[in-house]
């Protein structure tokens, strides 16, 4: 089921981001996709938050990922600068995506090929008036 | 005759670039190579692509033997091997940290675990630099964004860094909204350098009062103006863009010092090699009386001779690491 969002501010964002946080389990995969600004990063900030971990969410872009250690801990990526699935596989991403945390993935349009099918889609557009729309498939809440 | 200075090799994998350089006594480099800066021959006549830039494991072999080749060196000139052990990607990590780990273990020479960003910190006494503790530094690079007060060596204490976006990062970011291509902080300077004048944009000031950085806002901000049809070229929209950056770090880091009564400021990081912001933090060290410091844009750059000298000012305080040194994607300082 997709569901969609409309958000006037970067506070908006996050607290979209916060209540999917709230609703994940171990094992789940975010899958981001949205333009420069759109509010990607913005939203991971709620969303970790809404795991219930208290974290300094900065942008992974050169790092390509954080981590943010809790009683599930969450994995961070942003593949902004990646080319494709091959350069996910030279930093070892399975044993993030199918381990016990819940991974979020910025820029999840450069690796399509390896998000899984059950992965939760959230994709961002940037409207006129500096609104968000907010596009959420595979989460509940 | 005087004792020989002792030699240290550092080896940095912690991003994207491999690197290994070799120092003596502290401050005279007698090699630094980088992965990405030189096309390396291997003995089988072959290059090494850019693409495999972040191959470390594939590189790090021979960078290792180009900067003991490039310095006259063998490994049993070596007296420690110091190694980048966080903050960073925990693969590539690893693959420096192996690797200086064979080599003290194989030539029985002491392990230094050394922070990615202490090597960034102390950087520009390797061009015959000297200052006195303490200082405030400012490390701004891809990755990071991080205002630090610095009592003495191994005393710091993190007084602001990003809630968002890395200096770089936005710097990066802004280049390719612009397309201006890449890497984007050396096409924003250009253009901000052929500017007229400079779109004002708002410096973010943080309401709780911290010394923290968020530059998140000021990237949609460039955005938003770029697509309101205001006929404005992107001369005027870097020019403007670095201004109200370049207004950050100094408010921020120079009232940091006043607040602290501290008369000196160190820069470091690869944003550093942006010749407006060091011009412009000298500017305002005159008037404010307040010394200030900086690597020149090779040493500003992720380096193994950085790491090498963070690695010797170790050694000569015997700070040592065990065989069980393992990487810290996290690391604070």
């Amino acid at each position: 089921m997709t569901i969609l969002h409309k958000t006037k501010s970067s506070a908006e964002t996050a607290k979209l981001g916060f209540k999917i946080g709230k609703s994940l389990r171990s094992g789940a995969i975010v899958a981001l996709t949205g333009d420069l600004g759109a509010g990607k990063t913005c939203f991971t900030k709620g969303l970790v938050k809404g795991t219930g971990i208290k974290a300094a969410v900065k942008s992974p872009t050169f790092v390509l990922l954080h981590i943010y250690t809790g009683k599930v801990p969450v994995y961070h990526y942003d593949c902004y600068r990646l080319k494709g699935p091959a350069d996910m596989e030279k930093i070892g991403y399975e044993e993030y995506f199918y381990g016990d945390g819940i991974t979020v993935i910025e820029w999840a349009d450069r690796i399509p090929e390896i998000i899984p099918e059950s992965a939760v889609r959230v994709v961002f557009r940037i409207m006129p008036g500096n609104l968000r729309e907010i596009e959420i498939e595979g989460a509940s809440i | 005759m005087a004792k020989p200075e002792p030699v240290i090799i550092g080896i940095e994998t912690s991003c994207d670039d491999t690197s290994a350089g070799i120092v003596q006594g502290g401050s005279k480099i007698l090699s630094n190579v980088v992965s990405s800066q030189i096309k390396i021959h291997s003995e089988f006549g072959g290059v090494v692509p850019e693409l495999a830039s972040r191959s470390h494991l594939e590189n790090i072999y021979i960078v290792v033997g180009e900067a003991l080749k490039q310095a006259g060196l063998q490994f049993e000139d070596l007296y420690g091997v110091a190694v980048t052990y966080g903050p960073g990607l925990v693969g590539s990590l690893l693959v420096g940290i192996e690797a200086a780990k064979a080599i003290s273990y194989v030539y029985k020479i002491p392990l230094i675990g050394v922070n990615h960003l202490e090597g960034h910190i102390f950087s520009s006494l390797l061009e015959g630099q000297s200052f006195k503790f303490p200082f405030i530094a400012l490390i701004v690079s891809g990755g990071h964004t991080e205002l630090v007060k610095v009592s003495g060596f191994g005393e710091y204490s993190i007084i602001g860094q990003t809630r968002d976006d890395a200096v770089g990062e936005v710097f990066d970011k802004v280049a390719k909204l612009l397309d201006l291509g890449y890497p984007g902080g050396p096409k924003v300077e250009k253009l901000a350098n052929l500017a007229t004048f400079g779109v004002k944009f708002p410096e973010a000031v943080m309401k709780d009062g911290s010394f923290d950085f968020s530059f998140s806002g000021l990237k949609t901000a460039v955005r938003n103006f770029k697509n309101s049809g205001k006929n404005t070229d992107n001369n005027s929209l870097c020019a403007g863009f670095q201004d109200a950056v370049i207004a950050a770090l100094l408010n921020k880091t120079f009232a940091v010092a006043a607040k602290n009564r501290i008369k000196r400021i160190v820069l470091g990081g690869g944003v550093i090699a942006n010749k407006t912001i060091c011009a412009e933090f000298v500017k305002r060290g005159k008037k404010e009386g307040i010394e200030l410091f900086f690597p020149s844009s090779k040493l500003c750059t992720d380096n193994g001779a950085m790491i090498a000298l963070a690695g010797y000012l170790k050694y000569q305080r015997k700070e040592f690491c065990d065989y069980d040194l393992n990487a810290d994607p996290g690391l604070t300082l």
